[in-house]
């Protein structure tokens, strides 16, 4: 099995076993052990959904540490658009890209500079004859969910490098022309979600990322804003468009803002992971005709839902959009250097093929899966359906599923200890014990509860 | 493993339900893509065909370690001539219903294309039957 590397960790410290997390994965990868999540490595695709509903902040984005951006002689750092719509209105983009600098950045370049080459090379595609729509790779957790869920999809995702990766591409080819040794270029990608992080970290379709690290855009943010807030940093004459990006480029973090690129064909943009979903079931049942391109995007509002993004969506949304509006950069050689490149990047931005890996297949051998199949289906009879999760699995038919592959014992489910112990094939003791091993033995110590009068 | 699902006719909105279903448990054999696509293509156009055009069928599903069998069988209008509904290209529709890009006669063509066999019995009046044999 390859490694997947995937950005989200539980701090079992923090965490009080409320399965909250269990309850809201898109995907179905997360149980409960001994009152504790654990991550199904092969079904999770980095949504982030689990971590936005922990009440204990007990899911963490493993990032790099900050200070490894002094081992390098020329520090850059790689923003998304999205990044400086996350201060209020009053804190200038001036004063932004200050504080960056402030913190020992020595180059800073927003992601989205590369969309200018990406969206010729999509416009290029849509024309060619194509069986079904172009999918999108924009959005890393959108590729992993087509992987895992809907691999006969797979074959209709665009296959180029995202924006990071060809501006990154871009910064290093630049930068070494300037006379930079290539081992001081350090390249710094300041990521808005987790799916992002671990696209960067074992990469689809590619052998190696491009950049040296990776920082979490809500740590950036806080850095920034002190530096600002505390008045640290020396305004500089440059404006934060030191390295201007296209007017239509602002847009792409944004729900529609890849379409508005690509006027041609029938094109339709889609966010929230569900929504994706419901609409990659019903395109796989060839139910959609004539759609053309795809944009999908894991987070409702896109970027501006990313779960690193400080603040509010639809506030961040809207300054983002404000600041498209008011923007008028061109899309020409003078106004945008990495167009001197085009043709460099074009040669460089193709992506190995994209591996399906179904997490719905019980097994590989089809009679094995057979057999598995109709006993999913009996056990899955003989469960409440209630969903639960008493039994620490998301569904009445995870559970049903975790039996068949010996991974869980169906006397979990509470239901079944009820019926069972009704025929004393199950004594309370039993059960209890079961139980525990779901959810650990405090939170069914018979001292815990305090506010009932048990003498 | 045996299944029967019902439809509705008129019921566009559930139209692709059982399409939907077979899928899912065609993707947990871990069934090649390629086939499971053709299936539902199948499958799905057997489907609307009942609810566009019959009163009520059930659909009964065959699964098996290295094929799927599907038999539709409605109760409806029948189709007069299997032989020339099966040419490409031949349809009933009017011209209104063509114009709407509906009726193209394509539907049986298509599902003959996707499927490794496919028998389509019907008498008029009384309902069509059509079933579809895929192998693995």
């Amino acid at each position: 099995m390859e490694y997947i590397h995937h950005a989200l960790k539980f701090k079992y410290d923090l965490c009080i076993g409320c399965s909250h997390c269990t309850s809201v994965c898109p995907v179905c990868a997360i149980h409960v052990e001994d009152g504790h999540p654990i991550l199904d490595p092969n079904r999770c695709i980095d949504c982030g959904m689990c971590y936005q509903t922990c009440p204990m902040n007990a899911i963490y984005i493993e990032q790099d540490d900050f200070e490894t951006i002094y081992n390098f002689k020329c520090p850059v750092i790689l923003i998304p658009s999205i990044f400086s719509a996350q201060f209020p209105e009053k804190v200038s983009q001036r004063a932004i890209l200050s504080a960056i600098y402030h913190l020992g950045f020595k180059y800073v370049y927003e992601v989205e500079k590369s969309v200018d080459v990406l969206k010729e090379v999509i416009n290029e595609r849509i024309q060619e004859p194509h069986d079904g729509p172009i999918i999108s790779t924009f959005c890393p957790a959108i590729v992993r969910l087509i992987q895992v869920k809907f691999p006969s999809l797979v074959s209709n995702l665009l296959l180029t490098k995202p924006p990071l990766d060809m501006t990154a591409t871009y910064i290093r080819k630049v930068l070494v022309e300037r006379g930079n040794a290539p081992e001081d270029i350090g390249i710094f990608y300041v990521a808005p979600c987790a799916a992002k992080i671990a696209a960067v970290k074992s990469p689809v379709g590619e052998d190696k990322s491009i950049v040296d690290g990776v920082i979490n855009m809500n740590y950036l943010y806080n850095k920034v804003f002190r530096v600002i807030k505390q008045g640290l940093y020396t305004l500089r004459e440059d404006e934060f468009d030191f390295h201007p990006i296209s007017k239509n480029s602002l847009y792409w973090s944004l729900t529609g803002g890849e379409i508005r690129d690509v006027p041609v064909g029938r094109n339709l943009a889609i966010d929230e992971v569900h929504n994706v979903s419901d609409f990659l079931e019903k395109l796989e049942n060839e139910d959609i005709d004539d759609i053309d391109f795809l944009e999908l995007r894991a987070c409702d509002e896109s970027c501006a839902g990313g779960i690193l993004c400080a603040g509010n969506r639809f506030l961040i949304a809207e300054r983002e959009k404000k600041r498209a509006e008011q923007h008028t950069n061109d899309i020409t050689p003078e106004e945008n250097n990495l167009l001197n490149f085009k043709e460099y990047l074009r040669e460089n931005m193709t992506v190995g093929e994209v591996q399906p890996r179904s997490m719905d297949k019980l097994d590989d051998n089809v009679a094995i899966a057979m057999r598995k199949m109709k006993k999913v289906f009996e056990i899955t009879n003989d469960l409440p359906k209630v969903d639960c999760r008493i039994c620490g699995y998301q569904t009445c038919k995870a559970l049903a599923e975790a039996v068949v592959n010996d991974k869980a014992d169906l006397r979990q489910c509470v239901f079944v200890q009820r019926i069972l112990e009704q025929t004393d094939k199950l004594t309370p003791q039993e059960a209890l014990k079961i139980t525990k091993q779901v959810w650990g033995e405090t939170k069914l110590d018979k001292n815990s509860i305090k506010t009932l009068d048990l003498s | 493993m045996h299944f029967e699902y019902n439809v509705e006719g008129g019921d566009f909105t559930n139209a692709g339900t059982t399409s939907s279903v077979v899928k899912k448990m065609m993707k947990q054999l871990g069934v090649d893509m390629g086939i499971v696509k053709r299936t539902v293509v199948a499958l799905y156009e057997a489907e609307v065909n009942i609810v566009a055009h019959a009163y009520r069928g059930v659909i009964y599903v065959d699964l098996e370690e290295d094929h799927v069998c599907i038999k539709l069988v409605d109760e409806g209008p029948g189709i007069p001539d299997i032989a020339k509904a099966m040419q490409k290209g031949y349809s009933t529709a009017s011209p209104q219903v063509r114009e709407m890009g509906f009726g193209a006669g394509m539907g049986l063509p298509n599902m003959q294309s996707n499927a490794d066999k496919l028998n389509v019995t019907s008498e008029v009046g009384k309902g069509t039957t059509v079933e579809i044999i895929n192998y693995f």
